[in-house]
């Protein structure tokens, strides 16, 4: 019987210890998905911060330029002729090769490669005439052998980077002449249909344009909403219909708020297709509850006692609520707001549907020029065959994680700072 | 001319918020004031801006829907059917506007001479009357102030009327989603029978699509079928609950009743961050990462599977929702009494069966409202499944296979241009009522769920 009783007893220990460990595991797992998915995105991203540069000497020759005047003004220069100063500063890698084998030359730099061939050139007047060296954005191949990411022993065939182009690779290997350098025109081009030439600034500068759009909306709507249900609505059953209501509509889908978007903003209201500022709108309409609901609750959080002792000294309720409680409760609130932003930030079905998905290759300037945003230009990216576009993703990832993670710091800078503690 | 309008407006208002200020100091020179004089100010501007922004507003609503009936009168008589009317209108006010390429007749020449003339004749009269509401507002105004009427009471029961309409800004949105939902989708259900699409088991919208002309009846009729597309979405939220459920419940447990302060300081902030990736993020993850990793494993076992499989997107969903349901446990879990835990520890039970057999049990409404929310979570994620499941509309339960969801069709079908008028347009808003319908039923559920649980021990 004593033995029985000790069998049960480490039994149930036993499973004491099983259950405890059941919840280590899942914890254990829960992380461990989180450390995967850190290490993915950044092993395959962070190589996207280089940019692979090829060194080759260009002629300035002023007969191929089709440049006659003398002393030629900036317009000469900007109206001659690169076609040929450009192919030549190419080909001349290896001048041994026949004339129709030249496209595995050119093959090897971005297509834009006579534009950078100008541009060195109206930057520096002087070198007309001269042969100096140039730096040509490498393609997205060349680029992608260069990082290691390309295996190069698999049959010829399978391969985008032929044998004599991986040879030429190595002869400008090894005479330094393949540069790696911090990759500037990632943040500072817009997208392009090229993996080695497509930048983050079009996005990036949508997602600013929309996210401050959604600000200027959202914002002072729930607040005000806020304010009313909180302080002035008395309990009947419209402020109960309008509670029920907000709550609900935190939990509606994101996408929903694209139709709503589509079917009104742009088929009713007619604004601009594409554009940040529907685009922002939309997303307003899907942080409003958000905001709302931090904002109460924050409002909830101010002691009765300030609002006595306003009401006592002969403060209006008006007086009262904007005088001291509002005041009182704006750190809560705009912590609040900045996490529904950030929500708002990573937003992409919604904005798919009202059009921000456009190929934009120009930096918008206002909230009325199309534009993308950064979790669009993800998607868009990441449905690209190209290889070179892999690393762009997780480094737009890694652009788009450190801008939330931002967001989220300052709201708790703002919530710790500021936030009085009552007690 | 509306922005010099209301920039007109609003410099006005601040204005006469000055005069009126001013007006109070002259005023207290001679007798009592009945309020602060900021409040004569906010009297003046109130009265100045509001009735005027108002009216301009209204104005602005509704004048394009009065110029079009004006305009299109005169093509009553030619039996045009709806669209064609439209079309009608877009060409007249192109050719208005001068960037009109088509073939110009001498009726929408007319026409758009009539709709300059319109155009004309309204905006002169929008002026008009604002400026005759801003003079007769104005005036009533002064004269309150003038007799120094008690001043603070009207500015606040203003600003309370500006409160509550701002309050009604969230019913305005719902009202938004279901009326633009209800709208197109009454029309696609005049093309498509309410039944076929219910019960349907085909979704194939793209073979509807006819080059100017109405498609085949008979096709339509098995085109929109959105079974596969409720099955696909609740099979996938299924495989996300199978990961996400047992994960997200197990570790809210260990934090609510385990862990030291000390790892649930540290581990459920972290936990959260897994909530706050943008799911475009999963989807790429999704796609590039798992999907591929999942083919491996199934070819290793002799299984065929496709790249897209439904088994790739419900896992990596399963993980974005664990944190819903680990911090909404925790919190049922931390917001049980612990007279429950005293007692049953003094019976003499170890911690492990006072959670499954009295705190479990006595959480179990709220967990079942934390894992509907969850549901609903799952029901409505987009990006995932656009990115990681295959768009094609495969009835099948078999995980391995990819299928497509409601969410995902509505990004298939409107991404790109679209045309209002064509049913398959049209199918999207079809999906997202029944998307709305579904979460919103999950989520008042969820809500009364846990609005109970949390009276009840509170």
């Amino acid at each position: 019987m004593n033995n029985f009783k000790q069998n049960l007893l480490k039994k149930r220990y036993n499973a004491e210890r099983r259950f405890q460990w059941y919840g280590k595991i899942a914890i254990g797992l829960a992380l461990s998905f989180l450390a995967v998915f850190m290490f993915q995105i950044f092993s395959k991203g962070y190589s996207a911060f280089q940019k692979t540069w090829i060194v080759t000497e260009v002629h300035y020759d002023k007969e191929l330029l089709l440049i006659d005047a003398e002393s030629p003004s900036k317009d000469d220069l900007e109206n001659a002729d690169y076609y040929d100063v450009a192919y030549k500063a190419m080909t001349s890698l290896d001048p041994g090769l026949p004339e129709e084998e030249d496209r595995q030359l050119i093959q090897m730099v971005s297509y834009k490669y006579e534009t950078e061939v100008k541009d060195l050139l109206l930057k520096n007047p002087d070198y007309l005439g001269k042969i100096v060296p140039i730096k040509l954005t490498a393609s997205d191949d060349v680029d992608q052998v260069h990082k290691g990411n390309y295996p190069r022993d698999i049959p010829e065939k399978n391969r985008r980077v032929n044998d004599y182009q991986l040879q030429i690779y190595d002869m400008l290997n090894e005479r330094g002449d393949i540069l790696s350098e911090f990759n500037i025109s990632f943040f500072t081009s817009p997208d392009s249909r090229e993996a080695e030439l497509a930048g983050i600034a079009s996005s990036f500068m949508g997602t600013v344009f929309s996210i401050l759009v959604c600000l200027a909306f959202s914002f002072p709507v729930a607040v005000l909403a806020a304010i009313y249900l909180e302080e002035f609505a008395p309990k009947n059953k419209f402020t109960d219909f309008i509670e029920v209501n907000i709550n609900n509509l935190a939990a509606v889908p994101s996408i929903v708020f694209g139709l709503l978007g589509l079917g009104v903003l742009l088929a009713v209201f007619n604004l601009p297709r594409s554009t940040p500022l529907v685009g922002g709108i939309t997303l307003s309409l899907m942080t409003l509850p958000t905001i709302i609901i931090a904002a109460r609750a924050s409002l909830k959080a101010v002691p009765p006692s300030i609002r006595e002792a306003a009401l006592a000294m002969g403060a209006s309720n008006m007086q009262t609520t904007m005088h001291h409680t509002v005041p009182l409760s704006m750190p809560g609130t705009l912590s609040g707001t900045i996490i529904g932003l950030a929500q708002a930030l990573g937003e992409t079905a919604p904005l798919i549907l009202i059009g921000m998905v456009a190929f934009v290759n120009t930096i918008p300037g206002t909230p009325v020029d199309p534009a993308a945003s950064l979790p669009v230009q993800i998607y868009i990216w990441s449905e690209s065959a190209e290889r070179g576009f892999v690393e762009k993703v997780s480094a737009c990832i890694m652009v788009l994680l450190a801008f939330l993670i931002l967001m989220n710091l300052a709201a708790q800078i703002v919530r710790h700072k500021f936030e009085k503690k009552w007690s | 001319m509306n922005l010099i309008l209301v920039t007109f407006i609003v410099l006005l208002a601040f204005t006469s918020y000055y005069f009126g200020r001013k007006k109070a100091l002259v005023i207290q020179s001679s007798q009592r004031l009945t309020a602060l004089p900021k409040f004569y100010g906010y009297y003046l501007a109130a009265w100045c801006a509001a009735p005027a922004l108002i009216i301009f507003i209204l104005w602005s609503v509704f004048e394009p829907s009065i110029v079009k009936t004006f305009i299109l009168q005169d093509y009553t008589d030619q039996n045009l059917t709806k669209n064609e009317l439209q079309l009608i209108y877009t060409k007249v006010k192109a050719l208005a506007l001068g960037n009109y390429t088509g073939n110009i007749t001498n009726f929408l020449d007319a026409s758009a001479d009539k709709y300059i003339q319109l155009k004309g004749i309204a905006n002169s009269a929008k002026v008009a009357i604002i400026l005759a509401i801003l003079i007769f507002s104005l005036s009533y105004a002064y004269r309150s102030v003038q007799k120094n009427d008690r001043m603070r009471e009207p500015v606040e029961i203003f600003l309370k009327w500006v409160l509550f309409v701002a309050s009604l800004g969230a019913v305005l949105v719902t009202i938004g989603i279901i009326f633009s939902l209800l709208f197109e989708a009454i029309r696609f259900f005049q093309a498509v029978k309410f039944f076929d699409f219910i019960f349907g088991t085909h979704w194939y919208p793209a073979k509807t699509f006819v080059r100017d002309g109405q498609p085949d009846p008979e096709l339509m009729k098995d085109a929109f079928g959105a079974v596969p597309l409720f099955a696909g979405t609740f099979f996938i939220a299924f495989i996300a609950m199978c990961v996400a459920i047992p994960i997200g419940l197990l570790s809210g447990i260990y934090l609510s009743e385990y862990a030291g302060r000390g790892v649930r300081k540290y581990a459920k902030p972290i936990i959260e961050i897994l909530a706050g990736i943008p799911t475009v993020v999963y989807g790429f993850f999704a796609a590039l990462t798992v999907g591929p990793f999942v083919k491996e494993i199934g070819n290793a076992m002799g299984l065929e599977v496709s790249a897209e499989s439904a088994l790739a997107a419900g896992a990596v969903m399963g993980v974005m929702i664990i944190p819903f349901i680990s911090s909404l446990s925790d919190d049922v879990i931390t917001a049980v009494p612990q007279n429950l835990r005293d007692g049953s520890y003094a019976m003499g039970a170890t911690k492990s069966e006072t959670v499954k057999k009295v705190i479990f049990p006595a959480a179990l409404p709220g967990i079942v409202g934390s894992i509907l929310l969850a549901v609903s979570r799952a029901v409505g994620e987009t990006m995932i499944v656009v990115m990681a499941s295959g768009l094609a509309a495969n009835l099948t339960m078999n995980p391995l296979e990819s299928t497509s969801t409601i969410t995902a069709q509505i990004v298939v079908i409107l991404i790109g241009d679209q045309q209002f008028g064509d049913p398959k347009t049209q199918s999207a808003f079809a999906l997202g009522i029944s998307l709305f319908i579904v979460t919103l039923f999950l989520n008042v559920i969820a809500l009364s769920v846990v609005k109970r649980y949390r009276e009840k021990y509170e």
